[in-house]
């Protein structure tokens, strides 16, 4: 993985300086707390309900052993022992204390870390395909390109004030693990016709209250001019996104209201001026930032007779490979994902004690690499499958081994009311209630496929929006309802969900995914996910079996 | 004199003000002036044939573009940010000063703070109407803050991935 140089670490530790000023300045009074917000935004520093919350950054969500710990240690120290990962793959610690914040960041830059630009009406902490690197069906290593963005996008002097905050993902393979389809930049690497690589650049995708999805402004782009043409995208929407209403502020207002070809000829046009040879990356560049990601794999056999015997004795090992081993590029070697979704706790929240254990995990097994993916769970992407039963064995005595990945349970939902002040419910209670009713992990596997997304608020930090089913806390006379929508997809097929009716109470959520699940499991025709029955049946018989009782 | 923080080989001073910031309703005075956009198209022609130095105000929605075919005669650019938060005065200055090579000043006016500093004086301005009350002496501070830098703007210093070449 990438590894910081001195110029990299002498650009943290400056950071870091500023901001133990800026917070003595706060502490002395020197500055008012409306003077120090936005300072404090531009560090991941945010005031919630109960407690400052600090959102540490992980770019294109990539982590080694020595980071781990070390939040695990944070978390331990300055914090109640446990964090939770974000649908942005980053790290929330929830109960931070401001005076200690200063200190947190400089134990951050020890092992190449910050929270800079993970707040704020910046370009944010940019997102990658969690499998890159270990995926055979990439065009490339996406972390390349992510790498060369986290560093133009840090502290850019022209994009630090945008209209609203922006959010870039990167893919290099065909299916779409980084929902680049919703991001305010979405880019998706294509070999072109002389057998260039380049990046289809969709612009514009956005959930909160009006989701969008991105639309192509650019079908191929020669993967050296990216940098440029970001740059390009930029400035047009700085100009000329909307700086009057916080609601139209996101670039996909800007593009929904030009229209996409329009917005696309605004952006030719202002790259068509613009120095490419200025912003874009040099070759040496690239080649420094590339040797970075180039993993050294053994020859192995693409069988193991070790995984075979422990799987044939043992049938929840078995569900673990089906669920959670994911297959590598690599001969011998698979990925490993890490459940943060045991029923009943909350989705995304790791202790600190088992961050270690996952921490040791990567560096024992899994080349010292590790990955977090906008599932809030974690990915172990180098274990070769001679390891995998004893990965799995540590996992399991640590919690950490739930079959469930992409099954009933393995359901996203934000902090909600419970932390956040933006929210209008809590999303962690329905999540935990749904993932308990179907926590027998056989009936979950006879569900298969079905992706629950929970969002305590119209933010929709939960995606909500492209859940195959949807839930939305609102707020009804100060009361928590749930508004759900099915049929949504955050991948290559992307689309948005559909409304299925009034909202429900707290107390009912639960029962009606079980009565939409039926409804699935007596529709469902040759093995199709409940997605495609949806797509297939539309919403009316779901809708009938929720609401028969208002009949 | 009012005073403002200027640039001068790569370091901040400050130093008095030879414009007047003149609003649209006020009346003219004598000696150099900055205009709004308006005014400035209205009553640039022959205040400039009065032999005076003429500055223009631009609202952070007005497009730099609009000076274009001025610009060799205008001895100021003041780009004024509503809020700290709106952010369009820095593409302005780097169209400014990258695209149209412009070598008069570039001021800062409006909600102007420290926290900013590094950023503006990257993307070209030279010279600052700080509303919080700082000094050239913080903002000298709040400029050298950051040892690299990892992209190329208006203000020539070096990106860390040219750093890494040489």
């Amino acid at each position: 993985m990438y590894r910081y140089d001195n110029i990299d670490k002498a650009f943290v530790a400056d950071r870091t300086a500023e901001f133990r000023e800026q917070v003595e300045r706060r502490l002395a009074g020197e500055i008012t707390d409306d003077q120090f917000k936005p300072i404090r935004l531009l560090n991941g520093l945010y005031l919630q309900l109960h407690a400052y919350m600090l959102r540490i950054a992980i770019p294109y969500g990539t982590l080694n052993a020595a980071k781990l710990r070390k939040l695990a240690w944070i978390a331990k120290t300055y914090d109640q022992g446990y964090g939770h990962f974000t649908t942005r793959t980053n790290l929330q610690l929830h109960w931070i204390k401001l005076r200690d914040a200063p200190q947190i960041l400089e134990h951050l830059a020890e092992v190449e870390m910050h929270s800079m630009q993970t707040s704020g009406n910046t370009i944010r902490n940019v997102t990658a395909d969690p499998y890159a690197g270990a995926t055979a069906d990439e065009l490339d290593d996406p972390r390349v390109w992510a790498e060369a963005i986290r560093q133009w996008s840090t502290l850019h002097p022209e994009f630090s004030f945008l209209p609203r905050k922006f959010k870039i993902a990167v893919t290099a393979a065909a299916k779409d693990r980084a929902a680049t389809k919703i991001y305010d930049i979405g880019l998706a690497m294509r070999r072109g016709r002389n057998g260039e690589l380049g990046f289809e650049v969709m612009v514009g995708g956005g959930l909160g209250r009006t989701p969008y999805l991105g639309s192509t402004i650019r079908e191929f782009l020669p993967t050296r001019h990216l940098l440029s043409y970001l740059e390009a995208i930029l400035r047009v929407y700085n100009r000329y996104g909307r700086r009057d209403n916080i609601w139209k502020a996101r670039i996909k207002v800007l593009v929904a209201s030009l229209g996409a070809e329009e917005f696309g000829r605004q952006v030719e046009a202002e790259w068509a001026k613009a120095d490419h040879e200025r912003t874009d990356l040099p070759d040496t560049e690239l080649a420094r930032i590339r040797a970075e990601f180039t993993p050294q794999f053994e020859t192995l056999s693409p069988r193991s007779e070790a995984l075979e015997r422990a799987k044939a004795g043992d049938a929840a090992f078995a569900r673990f490979l089906r669920h959670n081993v994911h297959p590598h590029k690599a001969p011998g070697y698979a990925l490993v994902d890490v459940s943060l979704k045991t029923p009943g706790l909350t989705p995304g929240d790791i202790t600190s004690e088992q961050m270690n254990v996952v921490a040791d995990l990567a560096e024992r097994f899994s080349l010292d690499e590790l990955r977090v993916n906008y599932n809030q769970n974690l990915i172990l992407p180098h274990v070769k499958l001679d390891d995998v039963p004893a990965v799995h064995a540590a996992l399991a005595a640590a919690g950490l081994a739930t079959p469930n990945m992409d099954l009933i349970s393995d359901i996203i939902a934000c902090p909600g009311l419970d932390y956040c002040a933006l929210a209008n419910a809590r999303a962690i209670p329905i999540a935990q209630h749904i993932a308990e009713r179907f926590a027998d992990p056989v009936r979950a596997e006879q569900v298969g496929e079905l992706k629950i997304k929970i969002s305590g608020c119209i933010n929709a930090c939960g995606h909500h929006h492209v859940g195959h089913i949807g839930i939305l806390g609102v707020d009804k006379k100060g009361e928590e309802f749930y508004q759900l929508t099915l049929g949504g997809s955050g991948e290559e097929d992307a689309s948005l969900g559909q409304m299925l009716g009034p909202a429900l109470p707290a107390d009912k959520v639960t029962d009606a995914i079980e009565q939409m699940v039926e409804v699935y499991l007596r529709e469902r025709k040759d093995g199709e996910r409940f997605l495609d029955t949806f797509r297939r049946t539309g919403v009316t018989p779901f809708k009938e079996a929720v609401y028969a009782d208002a009949h | 004199m009012p005073m403002r923080i200027k640039l001068r080989d790569g370091n901040l001073y400050p130093a008095e003000d030879p414009f007047t910031a003149l609003a649209d309703d006020q009346d003219l005075v004598p000696g150099d002036v900055i205009l709004s956009l308006s005014r400035f198209q209205a009553e640039g022609d022959r205040l400039l044939s009065e032999g005076r130095a003429v500055g223009v105000r631009l609202k952070s929605d007005e497009e730099v573009e609009a000076l274009a075919y001025d610009l060799p005669r205008i001895a100021v650019v003041a780009l004024e940010f509503p809020k700290f938060r709106d952010g369009r005065p820095y593409s302005s200055a780097r169209i400014l000063r990258e695209r149209f090579g412009y070598a008069g000043e570039v001021r800062a006016v409006g909600d102007v703070l420290r926290e900013q500093a590094h950023f503006m004086l990257r993307c070209g301005f030279d010279a600052f109407e700080p509303a919080d009350g700082t000094g050239a002496q913080q903002w000298e501070a709040a400029t050298r803050r950051f040892r690299h830098v990892y992209q190329r703007a208006a203000d020539g210093r070096t990106p860390a991935f040219a750093e890494r070449e040489a």
